[in-house]
């Protein structure tokens, strides 16, 4: 759970996972997975941060904690909050943002008793990594489609805002189906979660789109997603010859090879894994649907005959054997067809 | 919000435990707790009494603790709803339906939570932030997320407070209240304050880098905690494990 819209005390407005909401090995593991994104974001920072120094990063962190406790008027006589992880994504970079994310987590639960202890990982798992990248990767991928200008980045980073608010949201959803103290009807979950912060993201993504519209519009070269977008500078001397001059690249990536290979042999893992107690549950969505009586009608489906249908693979007789193995040829699906969309996109850039 | 976040200023038995034995101990304890079944209610009465313990040996006044318990208020509601929507066999109350798996479920959140979040008050009533910071140093957390929870701690105030500023700025053109059109106004200033905490970021890292500064602040005293000391701290958590243990295994 995120934040309220349309809260009258701005202060006690973030809300986070208690401890108790989700059982203790599902507590346990999202610490681990936060303990994970949080060492590897420290390793591909690590230059930005010796560079420009850990005081940038910390100042951004205090940045976003007060920020979240801004009311913003969002239009329908409503006031919203900003959970702030597509913006600081924008702004900062995905790496640094975890990092400033997880700070600002670890300060509220430690030094102001906001969220539980054991929940930790859970809201950083939640709030600084899926928000943050969400937020990141959509808008990246829009940079590809829109203009290339400064200004592009407002319209993504608000999709980006937009889409990350709704996600995070599924991904409680995910761990309750997974980990949760009660059973309640997924479906039912599901809907409300979402439903409820779809709302939520679009406070989110009117917010993020005014705070970065406004710091597009005095340092443009301060926001990370468009460092790439800045136009030469023509320079024109007195006699009349112009030359161009390129702004600052950007601190070039590290080659990405073992970082990689480390993150998706995590990835793998953790998807087999938790395929295991997932395939124990329905789907939220098919366990509805059979309540009321659409089972027969989802057969028909295009993919229900696809080696992968209800995320088992056919053959395999063990559900949850089958169920671990298709988790992980999904995720190998899924990061080969990121790679070949990644390809193409440089391809059409190249040419 | 000041940054010495939710501090009590007085001296006690608690407040003088190194912060790293209380990290730990907090941690413990919590864990001791979520992983206690439901339904043993005598459990978590013994919990609480040892949180209660800790509090008046910590010399915490009441309203403190109670007043932060405020945090909780939106898990309360939705542990009220649970009853309504959760599955399994039902039962009639004044002839509403309620679920039995709802209601127990309600029951666990509510009484983990809460007892979560006292425990955690605990910790940051009596630990100063800069104790804080030396306590997850020792822990081994990574020393350059440290230095950046150092940098959020220490310039909190300073952002908070130019945030402040900015809203009289504001308010005093009018722009009070929450009418739509005034989000342009609100965002802008919220958009110039990520300015200037970049720039100031900028500006205090040089500043530390050309006096010397490597990343790492040098520690002024030993913070090291004793065997003795250790002991001490770890004492309501190794009684609550006991009290978790005897619950899930013996199932008394």
């Amino acid at each position: 759970m995120l934040v309220a819209i349309r809260s009258q005390q701005a202060k006690n407005v973030r809300v986070h996972v208690p401890d108790g909401f989700f059982d203790a090995p599902t507590s346990i593991a999202t610490g681990l997975i936060a303990a994970g994104a949080v060492g590897f974001s420290l390793q591909r920072a690590n230059r930005e941060i010796r560079e420009t120094g850990p005081a940038l990063a910390g100042l951004t962190a205090a940045f976003v904690f007060a920020v979240q406790m801004v009311n913003f008027p969002v239009g329908a006589g409503t006031s919203g909050h900003l959970l702030g992880g597509a913006l600081a994504a924008a702004l900062v970079g995905p790496w640094t943002a975890v990092l400033v994310m997880s700070t600002v987590l670890l300060v509220q639960g430690l030094l102001f008793a906001d969220g539980g202890l054991t929940a930790i990982g859970t809201n950083i798992t939640l709030m600084g990594l899926v928000t943050v990248l969400v937020g990141y990767f959509v808008t990246r991928a829009l940079l590809q489609v829109l203009p290339r200008r400064t200004g592009s980045v407002v319209p993504a980073a608000t999709v980006g805002a937009l889409v990350s608010v709704p996600v995070a949201a599924l991904c409680f959803t995910g761990l309750y189906a997974i980990g949760g103290a009660v059973d309640i009807p997924l479906g039912k979950l599901a809907t409300a979660m979402v439903g409820w912060h779809i709302l939520v993201g679009i406070g989110e993504a009117v917010i993020t789109a005014a705070v970065l519209g406004a710091v597009v519009a005095t340092r443009p070269d301060l926001v990370y997603a468009a460092r790439h977008l800045q136009q030469d500078l023509v320079l024109v001397d007195a006699d009349g010859n112009t030359s161009t001059v390129s702004p600052d690249k950007p601190i070039a990536a590290k080659p990405a090879g073992r970082s990689l290979g480390i993150g998706v042999a995590v990835t793998l893992i953790v998807a087999g894994g938790v395929s295991l107690f997932a395939s124990a549950h329905p789907d939220g969505l098919e366990f509805v649907g059979a309540k009321l009586g659409f089972e027969s009608a989802a057969k028909g489906s295009a993919v229900a005959g696809s080696p992968l249908a209800d995320y088992g693979v056919s053959g395999i007789g063990n559900a949850q054997v089958s169920g671990a193995l298709a988790g992980i040829i999904g995720v190998l699906v899924t990061i080969a067809l990121g790679l070949a969309i990644a390809k193409v996109a440089s391809l059409r850039k190249a040419s | 919000m000041s940054g010495d976040g939710l501090l009590v200023p007085v001296d006690s038995k608690v407040h003088r435990i190194p912060a790293q034995v209380k990290i730990v101990a907090l941690f413990v304890f919590v864990l001791a707790v979520v992983s206690t079944p439901a339904a043993h209610f005598w459990a978590f009465a013994l919990y609480a009494v040892l949180l209660a313990a800790a509090i008046v040996v910590a010399k915490l006044p009441l309203p403190v603790v109670s007043r932060r318990l405020a945090v909780e208020t939106p898990f309360i509601v939705f542990a009220l709803l649970l009853p309504f929507v959760a599955t399994g066999p039902t039962f009639d109350v004044l002839g509403v339906q309620l679920s039995q798996s709802g209601v127990l479920g309600a029951w666990n959140v509510l009484a983990k939570g809460t007892l979560g979040v006292i425990a955690a008050i605990l910790l940051s009533a009596t630990t100063g932030p800069r104790e804080l910071l030396a306590g997850l140093e020792r822990l081994r957390l990574p020393s350059t997320l440290v230095a950046i929870l150092s940098f959020m701690v220490r310039y909190l105030n300073v952002v908070s407070d130019d945030l402040h500023r900015m809203r009289i700025a504001r308010e005093s053109r009018g722009y009070v209240g929450g009418r739509a059109g005034h989000l342009k106004a609100v965002a802008g200033g919220v958009g110039a304050l990520f300015v200037r905490s970049f720039e100031r970021g900028e500006r205090v890292h040089l500043a530390m880098q050309s006096r010397g500064y490597n990343g790492r602040m040098p520690l002024l005293g030993e913070v090291g905690a004793t065997r003795a000391q250790w002991i001490e701290g770890l004492t309501i958590s190794l009684v609550a494990v006991t009290v978790a243990v005897a619950a899930r295994v013996v199932g008394l």
